[in-house]
């Protein structure tokens, strides 16, 4: 069960009626190379916030979003072919196709900030400003309840594996 | 002695850890010895014109135009790699903000549970499986971050770099994951153009001696031939380079990897990145996605300064406004430096945490500012616009930076 001691409903109330608790980093899944994928387990610290689903749903998405980036295919060939043919001078008009689905992850993220996770004083930070290292989600608490809330409590222990 | 927190932005770059020097505001970023990349410069450049100036008149107008054309094609070519390799960020990771750091420490500890007095601790590694390979990843006492496999951290530049390969002094910057492929076009492209001048070299002189005598062809024109020999030097090292990436290459392999003799077989250790097929292994190397710079250079943050209260009594009325505007923000606090830009501060996460979470979560780095401010040289920062938390006390702030300009 979530109890909801907060009000704010957006972006801007969050900036202003709260405060920041305690951060979470989601750790990136090399189990398949290189290529770029985020852990979708379940942090410990979120289990009072939001609904696993959810979360699961929003790393799934982005994960999904990061695979069509990099993946090696006929588009990002003839891209790449192309751009070797103009000595890459392409690259300073036209914008890569990763380029475009980093846009597009940083929208989606800007999107579930605001339907999903700012209402219940949560805040993802869209990884390519941590490196693409960890997707850092950070909790809030409403000023006015300090303490009352759950989520300060697990300061303590980290998600243990 | 006390001191008021004023606050202005700055580019990324001017705040950026590490040992590399950045110029045209951010765009371009290089190691910082150049001495050998100049020379490069020097190299190319010299023996081309050289080519140019004395062997192409012959060779057009005897053999054909087309020798030129081509020779200028391939010089633009491999120049450009060569700029691209030197001036690209090779993929730095950035280094860990301290909230990140504490987390990673807390569950390092949680995992090494209770070390004995006396006794050291174990090392802080991670095993990763990948493809049926456990893979170790080495914690990184400088950037406080776990490396992602293939990444190597580089004492020359001090940054970690992803898939590391080495750092080339000749072209004066790290070779990684981003210009890996810049790089072995730039040997591929300069191994032909070598090959390409020495040849139409030997032809020239040929040909000449047919006509002419040999002695003659000498006497006719010295100039060339001491690049001519510094020629014959560098295509030995170039071709045996480029060689030796191609070799590389099809084999997915880095040559910080091939050093180390990570995937040399023994104790049945295989690459887990390689597709084991050479075509796959090229087209991913070269022919790959071009990932983007997660260093964000150009994005504009904000940066601290605290002057001394003293400073500000030269200008009459001004600590009181300054006071009423930004006490609210940031309270006094005692002075230790003036913050000196391109110095490596601790960290740059003053600003309250919220805040800059907040920012960042409603936009990333801005478009390119409109307004045109004069070039100062790299040491001093360049203020540009009021940081849109501050109250708009323009006046004060407007003053306060030409008194930090002049001084």
């Amino acid at each position: 069960e979530i109890s909801a001691p907060w009000t704010f409903h957006n972006l801007q109330e969050l900036r202003h009626s709260a405060s920041l608790a305690n951060k979470v980093f989601l750790q990136r899944d090399y189990s398949d190379g290189t290529t770029c994928r985020f852990q979708t387990k379940f942090p410990s610290e979120l289990e009072s916030r939001i609904e696993r689903p959810l979360f699961e749903d929003t790393v799934k998405r982005l994960n999904i979003y990061y695979a069509e980036a990099e993946k090696m295919g006929g588009q990002s060939y003839l891209e790449g072919c192309l751009a070797c043919a103009t000595a890459y001078l392409i690259f300073l008009c036209m914008e890569t196709r990763y380029e475009k689905v980093l846009k597009k992850i940083g929208r989606y993220i800007q999107e579930q900030n605001e339907k999903i996770y700012a209402p219940r004083g949560l805040l993802i930070t869209d990884p390519i400003e941590r490196g693409m290292r960890v997707i850092e989600i950070s909790i809030y608490e409403d000023r006015g309840s300090s303490g009352s809330c759950s989520g300060s409590s697990s300061t303590s222990g980290s998600s243990a594996r | 002695m006390s001191a008021v927190m004023m606050t202005r932005k700055v580019r990324k770059w001017e705040k950026l850890p590490g040992k590399n020097t950045f110029c045209c505001d951010g765009r371009v970023m290089m190691a910082r010895q150049k001495g050998v990349f100049y020379l490069t410069l020097f190299l190319i450049v010299g023996t081309c014109s050289l080519f140019f100036a004395f062997e192409c008149p012959y060779l057009a107008i005897h053999l054909s135009p087309a020798i030129p054309v081509f020779a200028i094609l391939l010089f633009f070519f491999v120049m450009a790699m060569l700029l691209r390799t030197s001036f690209s960020d090779p993929g730095v990771l950035p280094r860990a903000l301290p909230e990140e750091a504490t987390f990673i420490e807390m569950e390092i500890e949680a995992t090494n549970g209770n070390v004995p007095a006396g006794q050291r601790p174990p090392p802080r590694i991670r095993n990763v499986q990948i493809n049926g390979q456990i893979v170790k990843l080495k914690y990184c006492y400088t950037c406080k971050i776990f490396r992602p496999p293939r990444a190597s951290h580089c004492s020359i530049c001090d940054n970690c770099v992803d898939r590391f390969d080495h750092h080339c002094p000749w072209v004066g910057n790290c070779v990684g994951k981003r210009n890996y492929r810049y790089f072995y076009l730039f040997t591929l492209s300069l191994s032909l153009l070598t090959i390409y001048i020495f040849t139409f070299n030997i032809v020239h002189v040929v040909m000449r001696s047919v006509n002419s005598g040999f002695v003659k062809t000498l006497q006719d024109t010295p100039g060339t031939y001491p690049f001519m020999l510094v020629c014959f030097f560098t295509l030995w090292s170039v071709v045996g380079l480029t060689g030796f990436h191609t070799y590389l290459i099809s084999l997915n392999q880095t040559t910080n990897e091939d050093i180390k003799g990570s995937w040399s077989g023994k104790n049945r250790v295989q690459n887990p990145y390689s597709h084991k097929n050479i075509i796959n292994n090229c087209c991913e190397v070269l022919c790959g996605p071009a990932y983007p710079s997660v260093l964000d250079r150009r994005g504009l943050m904000r940066d601290d300064l605290s002057v001394p209260t003293s400073a500000l009594s030269i200008v009459p009325g001004l600590c009181l406004q300054l006071e009423s505007s930004y006490g609210a923000m940031f309270p006094l606090q005692k002075t230790t430096a003036p913050l000196i830009p391109n110095e490596h501060t601790p960290d740059d996460a003053k600003p309250s945490m919220a805040d800059s979470a907040i920012a960042h979560a409603e936009k990333r780095s801005p478009s390119p500012r409109e307004e045109k401010l004069p070039t100062l040289p790299k040491s001093s920062p360049t203020p540009t616009k009021v940081p849109p938390l501050a109250s708009p006390e323009t006046d004060a702030e407007a003053s306060i930076i030409a008194k930090d300009k002049a001084l």
